[in-house]
C-alpha cells in the first residue's frame, strides 16, 4: 500500500514535470524528500508584514500558527508549487465560530503534509485529540469479517451508511489542482469503476452532461451533490471551474456511490435502508478494495502513509476518513440531559438528518463516530455498532420507565 | 490561483488542450474571445509579479454569465496584465468599450471648468447627484493578486495621504476591522459602508481574500467626499450630495482627486495611468475614466414610455435601481448614469449625464402635462 512517491513518478508521470520545477531542486526532492524553496515566490515584504491578523479567529490553524512558524514556512512551496498562504487562506477568510472549531487549513497535495508539517502536525494533534503524527502510526484495517453483531434493531435504526474519501497519488488535491489534473482524476476513477462487477456494476453521471431527468432522479435518490456554497470550501479554491470534471457514479442497486472531484478526489459511500451495518461495511470494504485493485492495474494508487493513513484535502479527514453512521429514532433519550455525555463517552457525535449543521427532525438523529485518525476502520465501525446498540438499549429502558447509565469513557487510541 | 504564481509550472505538464476551460455554456466577454489557440499562446506567460492567464480568467470560467447581461469575465492582477495578456485583453476591451481599438488614445480631463452648466438639475426630480471613479497605485498588485503585506501598505499610504487633506475635504479614516459598533451604524445610515463582496463574480477572482484586513472607508467631515480603500480596487473615490447640483459634485470630485494624486506623489507614488488605457483598474470595464456620474431621478411616467430604453441608449446613459447595479427601481426613482468609461474624457462623460438628465426631466414634465415627446427624441450620441 505504501510505495514510494518516486516510484510512482518514474513509472507513471513524465519526468518532464520534475525538470520543469527546477533541475537541482528536482534531484534534491527525489533524493531526500525535503521541502523545496520555491523559485518564484514573490516576497516584497518581510514575513512580519504578511502575517495574517488572527486575533478574532477561532480555528485550529489560528491556534497553532505563530509568527515564527509563518516566517519559517512562508517562502516554501511543495514541488507542485503550493504555498503556505494558499493552505491557510480558508482559515484566514473564515474566523470561525466561538463554539465550533473549524480546522482552518487544507492540503493542496500530498507533499503539503510534509512541507508544512511544522504547522500541520500541531493542527492534526489538536483536531485528532492528541494523535501525534511525529511519533504515532495509524492502523488501516478493511477486513469487515471482524465486525461483531452489526445488525441493528430496525424499529429504531432507519438507515445505515459508511463514507470515506480517497485521493489519487501523483495528482494535486481539489484546492490546487489544475483543470487538466482534475479531468485526469475523473478519467482514472471512471475508467476503474467501469471494471466493477456483480452487485457493484454501475454508471457514471458527469455533472456537465447530466440530462434533466438524470438530475431529478439523482436528487430524488438523495445522491446529487451541489456546488459548494460554504465559504470554508470556496475560500480554499475547491469550487474552481465548477462543474468541469465533477460527477457521480453509483451502482445499479443504489447502495454504493462515489462522488468525483467534490471536496476530495473521491468520496466513497455505502448505504442502505434499515439496520444491517455489517452488510453496508462489507460492501464498503469490498468495493474499496476492488477500486484500489482496478486503479493499481492501471499504474495508479491511493495516497496513503503510515503516519497519516489515507491522505485527504482536509486534515480532519486523515487516517480512515471514515464516518460510519445511522439514522436512528431516539425521541426519549435525546431529551435526557445525559444524552451528550453518553455520546461523548461512546466517542459518537450527533447531527440532524440533513447531515452536518442540520437539526434533528422527529427525534431522528444521525449518529456517527467522532474519530477518524488513530483507529482503524474496523475499530471505528465497531465503536459505532456498540455505541448505537447501547443508545437503543437506553431508549428501550426509558420507554419502560427504567433508568439508564452513562457508560465509562472509551479509551481513545487503542 | 490568486496570488500563488508558483503553481503555474504544474499546468505545463499537460497540453493546452487538456487545460483549456470548457466555455461551451458561457456568455461573457472573455469566453467570446478566448480561443484554444489564444489559450495555448498565453498560458505559459506571467507578469513580473507572477499573475497568469488562468488567474486572469478564473472569474469568467467560474461564472458563465447570463443570457441577457454580458459580464467581462476577466480581471487584471497588476498593471502589466494589460500588456502581457494583450492578445486577450485588447479584444475584450474593444468589445466592451464600443469598438475601442488597441491604437486608440484616451483623453483625461479633470478640469471641471470645462463642464457647461450642470449646477441646476431640477431638484423636484433629481434627488441626488454622485460621481465615482477608481484609482490604482502604481507598483502594487491589484486586489485579485495582492498579498496581505501589499494591501496593508496600500492602506497605510492611503491613510497618510488622505490625512493631509484640509478645508472642506478634511476627514477621517475608519478601518473595517477596528470600527466600533456606533461608527459602523453611522456609516450604514449614511449609506457609506461597503460590505464584504458576496457576488461570485468578485469572489471567484480572489478580491475578498483576508477580509476585512487592510480595508476601510475614509470620508470628509461634510460627508460629501468618500474614499473606499481596498474593496474592488485600491481606491474608489466618490463625490456626492443631495439635490441636482452636479457641477458642484464634479468640481469637488476633480479638486479632491487632483489633491490626492499630489499627496501620493509627495510620497513617491503615482497612479496607474497610460495614454492608451487611461486609468488602470482591476476590471477592464472600468478602464479609461473609471467614471460613473449619476443621479437618482424621479421618472415615473417616462420610465413607462415604450421608447425609454431607446432614449437612454441614444443619450449613452444607463439605468439602474436605486440600490445600485442589479437592483430594481423603487417608486419610479431611477439611478441614471453614463454607460461609457473609456474613449471619452471625464468632462465629456459628465456633460453627457448633465445634458441627458436635463432632457429626461423635460420629457417627464411633458408627459406629466399629458403631452407627447416625439419631437424631443435625441440623436444617437
Amino acid at each position: 500500500m505504501a510505495s514510494s512517491f518516486s516510484r510512482i513518478l518514474s513509472s507513471k508521470r513524465n519526468i518532464g514535470i520534475l525538470s520543469l520545477v527546477g533541475g537541482s531542486v528536482t534531484a534534491g526532492f527525489l533524493l531526500h524528500r525535503d521541502h523545496v524553496s520555491a523559485e518564484h515566490v514573490r516576497r516584497r515584504y518581510p514575513a512580519s508584514a504578511e502575517f495574517p491578523d488572527l486575533r478574532k479567529h477561532n480555528n485550529c490553524m489560528a491556534s497553532n500558527l505563530t509568527p515564527a512558524i509563518y516566517a519559517k514556512l512562508c517562502d516554501k512551496a511543495t514541488p507542485n508549487g503550493y504555498t503556505l498562504d494558499m493552505a491557510i487562506q480558508t482559515g484566514v477568510d473564515n474566523p470561525g465560530h466561538p463554539f465550533i472549531k473549524t480546522v482552518g487549513m487544507v492540503a493542496g497535495d500530498e507533499e503539503s503534509y510534509e512541507v508544512f508539517a511544522d504547522l500541520l502536525d500541531p493542527v492534526i494533534k489538536e483536531r485528532h485529540n492528541g494523535y501525534d503524527p511525529k511519533t504515532m502510526k495509524h492502523p488501516t484495517d478493511l477486513d469487515s469479517s471482524k465486525i461483531q453483531s452489526g445488525q441493528f434493531d430496525e424499529r429504531y435504526v432507519l438507515s445505515s451508511r459508511v463514507r470515506t474519501g480517497r485521493s489519487i497519488r501523483g495528482l494535486s488535491l481539489p484546492p490546487a489542482c489544475t483543470r487538466a489534473e482534475r479531468r485526469e482524476v475523473e478519467r482514472v476513477v471512471v475508467d476503474a469503476l467501469s471494471g466493477l462487477k456483480d452487485d457493484l456494476v454501475g454508471k457514471y453521471y458527469s455533472l456537465t452532461q447530466m440530462t434533466e431527468k438524470e438530475q431529478q432522479q439523482l436528487i430524488d435518490d438523495h445522491f446529487l451533490f451541489d456546488k459548494p456554497v460554504s465559504p470554508l470550501l470556496t475560500c480554499a479554491g475547491m469550487a474552481r471551474d465548477w462543474p468541469d470534471a465533477r460527477g457521480i457514479w453509483h451502482n445499479n442497486e443504489k447502495t454504493f456511490l462515489i462522488w468525483i472531484n467534490e471536496e476530495d478526489h473521491t468520496r466513497v459511500i455505502s448505504m442502505e435502508k434499515g439496520g444491517n451495518m455489517k452488510r453496508v461495511f462489507d460492501r464498503f470494504c469490498r468495493g474499496l478494495k476492488e477500486v484500489e485493485r482496478l486503479i493499481q492495474e492501471r499504474g495508479w494508487e491511493f495516497m496513503w502513509n503510515e503516519r497519516l493513513g489515507y491522505i485527504l484535502t482536509c486534515p480532519s479527514n486523515l487516517g480512515t476518513g471514515l464516518r460510519a453512521g445511522v439514522h436512528v429514532k431516539l425521541p426519549l433519550l435525546s431529551k435526557d440531559p445525559r444524552f451528550s455525555k453518553i455520546l461523548d463517552n461512546l466517542r459518537l457525535q450527533k447531527r440532524g438528518t440533513g447531515g452536518v449543521d442540520t437539526a434533528a427532525v422527529g427525534g431522528v438523529f444521525d449518529i456517527s463516530n467522532l474519530d477518524r485518525l488513530g483507529q482503524s476502520e474496523v475499530q471505528l465501525v465497531q465503536t459505532v455498532i456498540d455505541g448505537v446498540n447501547y443508545l437503543i438499549e437506553c431508549e428501550k429502558r426509558l420507554e419502560r420507565g427504567q433508568d439508564i447509565k452513562v457508560p465509562a469513557p472509551i479509551k481513545q487510541f487503542k | 490561483m490568486p496570488f500563488g504564481n508558483t503553481h503555474n509550472k504544474l499546468k505545463m505538464n499537460y497540453s493546452a488542450e487538456q487545460e483549456y476551460p470548457d466555455l461551451s455554456k458561457h456568455n461573457n466577454h472573455m469566453a467570446k474571445v478566448l480561443t484554444p489557440e489564444m489559450y495555448a499562446n498565453l498560458r505559459d506567460k506571467e507578469t513580473p509579479s507572477g499573475f497568469t492567464l488562468d488567474d486572469v480568467i478564473q472569474t469568467g470560467v467560474d461564472n458563465p454569465g447570463h443570457p441577457f447581461i454580458m459580464t467581462v469575465g476577466c480581471v487584471a492582477g497588476d498593471e502589466e496584465t494589460y500588456e502581457v495578456f494583450k492578445e486577450l485583453m485588447d479584444p475584450v476591451i474593444e468589445d466592451r468599450h464600443g469598438g475601442y481599438k488597441p491604437t486608440d488614445k484616451h483623453k483625461t480631463d479633470l478640469n471641471s471648468e470645462n463642464l457647461q452648466g450642470g449646477d441646476d438639475l431640477d431638484p423636484n426630480y433629481v434627488l441626488s447627484s454622485r460621481v465615482r471613479t477608481g484609482r490604482s497605485i502604481r507598483g502594487f498588485c491589484l486586489p485579485p493578486h495582492c498579498s496581505r503585506g501589499e494591501r496593508r501598505a496600500i492602506e497605510n499610504l492611503s491613510i497618510e495621504s488622505l490625512d493631509a487633506l484640509d478645508g472642506d475635504l478634511k476627514g477621517k479614516y475608519y478601518a473595517l476591522k477596528n470600527m466600533t459598533e456606533e461608527e459602523q451604524q453611522q456609516l450604514i445610515d449614511d449609506h457609506f459602508l461597503f460590505d464584504k463582496p458576496v457576488s461570485p463574480l468578485l469572489l471567484a477572482s480572489g478580491m475578498a481574500r483576508d477580509w476585512p484586513d487592510g480595508r476601510g472607508i475614509w470620508h470628509n467631515n461634510n460627508k460629501t467626499f468618500l474614499v473606499w480603500v481596498n474593496e474592488e480596487d485600491h481606491l474608489r473615490v466618490i463625490s456626492m450630495q443631495k439635490g441636482g447640483n452636479m457641477r458642484e459634485v464634479f468640481t469637488r470630485f476633480c479638486t479632491g482627486l487632483t489633491k490626492i494624486e499630489g499627496l501620493f506623489k509627495e510620497q513617491g507614488h503615482e497612479f496607474m495611468w497610460n495614454e492608451h488605457l487611461g486609468y488602470v483598474l482591476t476590471c477592464p470595464s472600468n478602464l479609461g475614466t473609471g467614471l460613473r456620474a449619476g443621479v437618482h431621478v424621479k421618472l415615473p411616467n417616462l420610465s413607462k414610455h415604450e421608447k425609454f430604453g431607446e432614449i437612454l441608449k441614444r443619450l449613452r446613459l444607463q439605468k439602474r435601481g436605486t440600490g445600485g447595479v442589479d437592483t430594481a427601481a423603487v417608486g419610479g426613482v431611477f439611478d441614471i448614469s453614463n454607460a461609457d468609461r473609456l474613449g471619452f474624457s471625464e468632462v465629456e462623460l459628465v456633460q453627457m449625464v448633465v445634458d441627458g438628465v436635463n432632457l429626461l426631466v423635460d420629457m417627464e414634465k411633458r408627459l406629466e402635462a399629458g403631452e407627447g415627446i416625439d419631437d424631443m427624441m435625441p440623436e444617437q450620441k
